[in-house]
């Protein structure tokens, strides 16, 4: 493993394995009476988070509380941030206080990489988002979701169709789930309107296709992403309805699904736009799995960059 | 590299201290053998087999990966999990016996007393290893024991088990 969680592109096949394998033997702690492991007694994780977050800033705290670690939260609002101060100057605070972990979401595509490269921190940076570049933590969690069920949850992902639906632009959550899941084996499609998918998806090696209603019967998981309304400055689609229409999840779509297949969104959702209220509560969505393994993949992989030594590390 | 248990001298020595377990535990009513991984599994599970044919019972058996909760984490390099499967009837008020191949300084015990805390109360804790090479830095010692060997801190002790290294044999190397 290496001392940064930065991109799945600098992941190996092996890394991503472990990290899952580990996921799995801490979710079999998890289902016991044991809330708390005293792994990462005395360390400290700094949750340093410059746009707003809900889930995978409690997901990381939860992750770090329940390996015993100190958490100190750190968001952009209300902050000296807020008064202008540089990455680079945090992170020096950070350093000064002692921060063994760094988690850090930031707007920028990059913002991660520049925090580990920077020579500002000794400290492990893990991704937590950084524009529209990769969101790692989502992706593996996602591959854990995949692997926990449809595949008894060992094993890669080897034979799986694997969809991904909606804003490909904006999307870390994309970038990184279509990296990660490729390598593991599956076969994915990218659908979106032509505004919506990246001339770069060329070089990732996946099919994409613009039209959802093709081939629906074949995929053992649709990942539905969210529209990114706040990083949409031009107009990349007519009107909700008609993206709805043409690129929603409904009832109608997903009865046309495999009986087994999965229904995945990343969340937060825009119910009635990317996804129909029953879409995201039918039998087949694992929204709320994903959640609860999100915690899970956290804690396999601030064990892995935070268990060991600091200078077998570096 | 001397041999100092062969495959039928650790046979002899799981039979025995299957038969010390069940003298001591008077049955094997209550008793939970867990062994702790890869290899204290592997005899744990042996163990289970011995007792069960001599008791004509099913034994209730599991592993205890204590990783998670080594006091040396920050000094080596992150390890992989291993399983942790505890039996579904638990380990309250039960006598559990823990199940490791070498006690060296006992810091592994002392980590899965830590573990066995946080899944219930036994009734006791009782400890069985294969080899016992001394230098002990904590306050434990072993129920039972296959073969004490006096060792010197730059030997190895290296317990071969068929189901994993092809062989059932204990060794002493020397490291440098």
């Amino acid at each position: 493993m290496k001392t940064h969680l930065l991109t799945i592109e600098d992941l190996t096949r092996d890394d991503a394995l472990n990290i899952l394998e580990t996921a799995v033997e801490l979710s079999r702690i998890s289902d016991t009476p044991i809330k708390k492991l005293p792994t990462l007694r005395g360390r400290t994780v700094v949750n340093l988070f410059f746009e707003d977050s809900t889930r995978t800033r409690i997901s990381f705290e939860a992750a770090a509380k329940r390996l015993s670690a100190d958490v100190i939260n750190f968001s952009a609002k209300g902050s000296s941030l807020s008064k202008g101060e540089s990455l680079k100057d945090t992170a020096q605070t950070l350093q000064a206080m002692g921060a063994d972990g760094v988690v850090i979401r930031h707007p920028a595509s990059g913002a991660a990489k520049s925090l580990a490269d920077g020579g500002w921190i000794k400290g492990s940076v893990i991704n937590a988002g950084d524009g529209t570049h990769e969101h790692p933590t989502q992706a593996l969690l996602d591959a854990f979701t995949i692997r926990e069920k449809l595949l008894n949850g060992s094993g890669d992902l080897k034979g799986l169709e694997i969809a991904i639906v909606g804003d490909i632009l904006h999307s870390r959550v994309a970038r990184s789930n279509a990296l990660l899941l490729q390598k593991l084996g599956a076969s994915i499609t990218l659908i979106a309107p032509p505004t919506l998918l990246p001339v770069e998806v060329a070089g990732w090696g996946v099919k994409s296709s613009y039209n959802f209603d093709e081939d629906l019967e074949k995929f053992d998981v649709v990942m539905m992403l969210r529209v990114q309304r706040e990083r949409m400055s031009d107009s990349f689609f007519p009107s909700e309805r008609e993206y709805s229409r043409e690129y929603g999840l409904n009832a109608g779509r997903v009865s046309r699904l495999k009986k087994s297949a999965l229904v995945m969104h990343p969340g937060p959702m825009n119910r009635g736009l990317e996804i129909s209220a029953d879409a995201a509560d039918c039998a087949k969505a694992v929204i709320v799995d994903q959640v609860k393994n999100g915690v899970i993949v956290r804690m396999a992989v601030l064990y892995l960059l935070l268990g060991g030594i600091e200078n077998v590390r570096k | 590299m001397p041999t100092v248990l062969s495959a039928p001298d650790l046979q002899r020595a799981l039979k025995r201290i299957a038969h010390e377990i069940l003298e001591k535990n008077r049955g094997s009513e209550s008793i939970v053998l867990l062994g702790i991984p890869t290899r204290g599994a592997t005899l744990s599970h042996r163990l289970a087999q011995v007792i069960s044919s001599l008791e004509n019972c099913s034994i209730d058996q599991g592993t205890l990966d204590i990783t998670l909760y080594r006091d040396d984490l920050s000094r080596q390099a992150p390890r992989s999990l291993l399983p942790t499967v505890i039996p579904t009837s638990g380990i309250d008020g039960k006598n559990v016996i823990l199940i490791d191949d070498v006690l060296f300084s006992g810091r592994t015990i002392r980590a899965a007393l830590d573990a066995l805390s946080e899944f219930g109360r036994p009734k006791s804790v009782q400890l069985a290893v294969l080899i016992d090479r001394g230098h002990r830095e904590l306050p434990i010692r072993a129920d039972y024991v296959g073969k004490n060997i006096p060792t010197s801190r730059n030997e190895r002790v290296q317990v071969c088990l068929t189901e994993i290294d092809g062989i059932d044999e204990v060794r002493i190397e020397e490291t440098l």
